[in-house]
């Protein structure tokens, strides 16, 4: 099926999400839709799902005018949506969610469990899906779960199957089986429409792609032909330089060590198992891992946010192990949070205030319990400039600035301060190229100037990019740790996904 | 966009199943902590309960009426104190040393039906305890609560917390005895039910429309119920004595099973609403884990924007689930009127709607479950009357107590986690 979209307009209070966007999905070929984040791709997709209803422009199957009034129409019409949060119940069985909606019933009612077994049985089996209709979604790996997400859309006879940044939480090797799964699709004549970032994976899958930028569309490219650097700059509107420029580092005297530290759940299980790693002045040390393999509670067990239940942190050759957050804040220890919204920052508080989160109790900005409002404000000034967040506002809420400003926010507090040791985790999840481009530039200066730097991310690209040593943790431990320049993606993947050797 | 959005639980990222099969130092102290709880028991009968009883303790096992008579038994009082004592220090010596692993829960279950029974060993010493009448009541005694907790499971199922319980308990049992009083029983139970939907409604359209807390809305319904029907009371009921007579469903022996020893009185010599109890009890337990209603009930529950994003209308579901569970508790109110005394006394209900709720997070959100739960609670209930009756020498307010104890242990201690219905409480905004 053919699927074209001409002169779709959405407007938003005060914003033009999508501006006469008009774009052709070819039958049974793959369209790689690429764009910063806030381009206007999930407000697209959402009007394709009928979600939203546009306010102008129509929606074209095979040449036949669409109108969607909710997600079931969309359905009916054969799109099929693969959200980047998979819409699973993960107590339920695969079976049990696949048929959610569209149930197989008996008289009264009844679910039909064989039947629904049996559907999930064929679509698995037609399209080389394998996954256990009984199993329990909770159980199953990420790309397992997007197996199942598939077959659901394509028991709902789907046609069109619209992928949502389907990459983001896989492991590199499943990367590579979620390809394939593509390129089955394509062969059994979907027609697949691919949101991305990446770029790498646009070019690798898609047949056509259609760039998007503030709510246009920007231009289309030919995979064949087209390089990163292109796209990149028609995402963002200039030049973009996609690698990190960075000397070899001058590792010196170890300010971080860890020694066999473990961390355990309240039931027992180990978050961290015996955990051993050293950071050194002057180097970044990236870990690489798929999330959920300890990465968070490391980052925690060393800012203190965690209690370990053994083994040792070392800071600047003191035991600092059984220290409060803010006493190691106060030693030296800056942290970028991974989760901005959740733990970066107050989004109901204004940008000044949030500069200050972690020090309004000390001089200068605060004399005998009194907050100094103009040495806050000052220093907010200061660092908005500095720092390059827009608008510098600084009386504007958190919660008002972009992803990629609150960002730019929160990296100002913390590289302000002139500390020994920086941990940056996550530091350009989900926020625009242009943003990535300057944090990676920041961290590299702040290493530059001597520091000890800690970045912890699930994208491999990025710590390529900028790691001096790479260590990858998998189950709560570290199980490999290479040079940056001895290894590879690939033999990282690996460890990533518990195989290396 | 909201692009937080629902969060795969860590779970998820899992590859593997992590559970190590070595004991953990939380299994080990829990494990010593209830080791020694239960040698404690078994101290209390020894050195408490043994030097107080002389003779036998005399069990009844059928009421007069009954077509088998069985005699009554009959056990010495010290020896099987001696005994139970003995039982309850091994266990709790094992538990201590060793742990009973995996089998904890169960061995705690029965290591506190052991104490039950030794403390009834001890009261009925040098008398006639009727036991058979204590199991009936102790049915009885747990329907309003089994109710109760499966009018919250088919609330909080579908993602709505209802801590109304209470209200919609006491509203039903109001409504059941005015209107009883005045079209007789079965309108009665009617318009119980009614309210209990009525007051469910309110809860709905506040919790499912308007988004309100549902906390908030819980306790103004539990609040607004007592007010209202205490004021009633007051300045109608007891102006017009008549409006406060209602007829009261008697017992209904069922032929055949009926007669069996013990089992029949217990369950098949009750009242429509007992019986009412089981049914709901069975049908939900299948309607919830069977039915295209009960997958889309529960998938809401836990994800309503995957539920959504399928075509499954939330606030439907919402306000489907809360609406029935409303009734059944209104209809659980009537036991406490029609059931029972025929009259309606102010806050008669008496935290019953709270033990509910606890009854069912004991039986981790399952109709069953809550039932088991609720018979445990009914039990302490029914002993705590029995102990009255029978002049033991421990004051009255004490033993008022024990169901309330038992609710804090139970839920504290006993269930450790169970997990609530992921979306439990929040309320869900299409975008």
């Amino acid at each position: 099926m053919e699927l074209q979209l001409r002169g779709i307009t959405k407007r938003f209070p005060g914003v033009l999400a999508n501006d006469d966007v008009s774009l052709t999905a070819r039958s049974g070929t793959v369209l790689a839709l690429i764009g910063e984040n806030g381009a206007g791709k999930s407000t697209l997709m959402n009007v394709l799902s009928g979600l939203y209803r546009s306010d102008a422009g129509e929606i074209l199957i095979d040449g036949v005018h669409q109108t969607f009034r909710d997600p079931g129409d969309a359905i009916k019409a054969g799109i099929g949506m693969v959200h980047q949060h998979f819409m699973l119940v993960p107590v339920f069985s695969v079976y049990e969610n696949v048929i959610l909606g569209v149930e197989p019933t008996k008289a009264g009612g009844v679910l039909n469990r064989r039947e629904a077994r049996r559907e999930v049985k064929e679509i698995s089996e037609r399209y080389g899906l394998a996954v256990d209709p009984d199993a329990r979604i909770e159980d199953l790996p990420v790309g397992i779960q997007q197996r199942v997400e598939i077959i659901k859309v394509l028991l709902r006879g789907a046609r069109i199957l619209v992928f949502d940044e389907p990459t983001a939480v896989l492991t590199p090797q499943e990367v590579e089986e979620f390809f394939g799964i593509v390129a089955e699709l394509k062969a059994r004549g979907a027609t697949i429409i691919f949101i991305t970032h990446k770029l790498k994976e646009a070019l690798a899958v898609a047949d056509d792609i259609t760039v998007l930028r503030g709510g246009r569309v920007v231009g289309h490219a030919d995979p064949t032909t087209a390089t990163p650097e292109e796209l990149a700059a028609m995402m963002v509107g200039r030049e973009i330089d996609l690698t990190v420029d960075k000397e070899p580092g001058t590792p010196g005297r170890t300010v971080l060590e860890l020694t066999d530290v473990t961390m355990v759940d309240d039931y027992g299980r180990p978050l961290l198992n015996k955990v051993s790693m050293s950071v050194a002045a002057g180097e970044i040390v990236g870990i690489a891992g798929i999330q959920g393999n300890g990465q968070t509670e490391l980052v925690e067990a060393i800012t203190g946010l965690l209690p370990i239940s053994s083994g040792r942190v070392e800071f600047d050759g003191a035991d600092i192990s059984n220290k409060s957050v803010r006493d190691r804040h106060v030693q030296g220890i800056a942290h970028v949070p991974e989760d901005r919204n959740d733990m970066g920052m107050v989004g109901s508080f204004t940008i000044k205030e949030n500069l200050v989160l972690d020090s309004y109790y000390a001089a200068p900005y605060s004399k005998a319990g009194r907050l100094q409002r103009g040495s806050i404000e000052e220093s907010a000034l200061a660092l908005v400039e500095a720092y390059d967040v827009r608008p510098p506002l600084i009386e504007n809420t958190g919660a008002a600035l972009s992803g990629g400003n609150a960002q730019k926010m929160i990296v100002a507090r913390e590289f302000s301060r002139d500390v020994p040791l920086v941990i940056c985790a996550q530091p350009t999840r989900g926020i625009d190229v242009g943003s990535i481009e300057y944090i990676h530039e920041q961290i590299v200066r702040k290493r530059n100037e001597g520091k000890a730097i800690l970045i912890v991310s699930t994208e491999l690209d990025e710590i390529f990019a900028l790691s001096d040593r790479i260590l990858v943790m998998y189950d709560g431990k570290i199980v490999a740790e290479r040079l940056t320049g001895d290894t590879t993606p690939t033999e990282i993947g690996l460890f990533m996904a518990g195989k290396g050797s | 966009m909201n692009q937080a959005s629902m969060p795969m639980p860590r779970e998820s990222y899992e590859l593997t199943g992590k559970r190590t099969k070595e004991l953990t130092k939380r299994q080990i102290r829990k494990a010593r902590i209830s080791g020694i709880v239960l040698l404690l028991l078994s101290g209390l009968v020894m050195l408490v309960f043994v030097p107080a009883v002389s003779g036998v303790s005399t069990f009844g096992l059928s009421t007069p009426d009954d077509a088998i008579q069985l005699d009554s038994l009959a056990v010495p009082s010290a020896g099987s104190l001696w005994v139970l004592s003995s039982v309850l220090a091994f266990l709790g010596a094992t538990q201590f040393f060793r742990g009973f692993q995996g089998k904890t829960t169960i061995i705690l279950g029965i290591s506190f039906g052991v104490f039950a029974i030794a403390l009834m060993v001890w009261a009925a010493s040098g008398q006639e305890f009727s036991l058979i009448s204590m199991l009936v009541a102790t049915v009885s005694r747990s329907t309003p609560i089994a109710l109760g907790a499966l009018s919250g499971i088919l609330c909080e199922r579908s993602g709505v917390v209802n801590i109304g319980i209470e209200g919609m308990l006491l509203g039903g049992a109001f409504t059941g005895v005015v209107m009883g009083s005045l079209l007789g029983g079965w309108i009665g139970l009617l318009s119980a039910t009614l309210t209990g939907g009525v007051l469910a409604l309110l809860l709905a359209v506040l919790a499912v429309k308007f988004r309100v807390d549902q906390i908030i809305i819980g306790v103004v319904i539990n609040i607004l119920v007592l007010g209202l029907t205490s004021f009633l009371t007051a300045q109608v009921l007891v102006k017009k004595p008549e409006l406060n007579d209602a007829p009261i469903f008697a017992a209904v022996k069922i032929p055949v099973l009926g007669d069996i020893p013990i089992i029949g009185p217990m369950f098949f010599d009750q009242t429509i609403i007992v019986y009412g109890m089981f049914i709901l009890i069975g049908s939900v337990t299948y309607l919830l884990f069977r039915t295209r209603w009960g997958l889309r009930t529960r998938a809401v529950g836990e994800n309503p924007k995957a539920a959504d994003s399928l075509g499954v209308s939330v606030a439907k579901v919402r306000y489907l689930a809360v609406i029935y569970g409303g009734m059944v508790g209104g209809f659980a109110g009537a036991w406490f009127t029609l059931g029972s005394v025929g009259r309606f006394d102010e806050n008669m209900t008496g935290g019953r709607g709270f033990i509910g709720l606890a009854a069912m997070i004991f039986g981790a959100w399952n109709p069953i479950g809550a039932f088991l739960a609720a018979l445990i609670f009914g039990f302490s209930e029914s002993l705590q009357q029995k102990f009255a009756l029978l002049n033991i020498p421990i004051p009255s307010e004490f033993l008022a107590m024990a169901p309330y104890l038992v609710t804090i242990v139970v839920v504290a201690g006993v269930v450790g986690r169970v997990r609530p219905p992921a979306a439990d409480g929040q309320p869900y905004e299409k975008q």
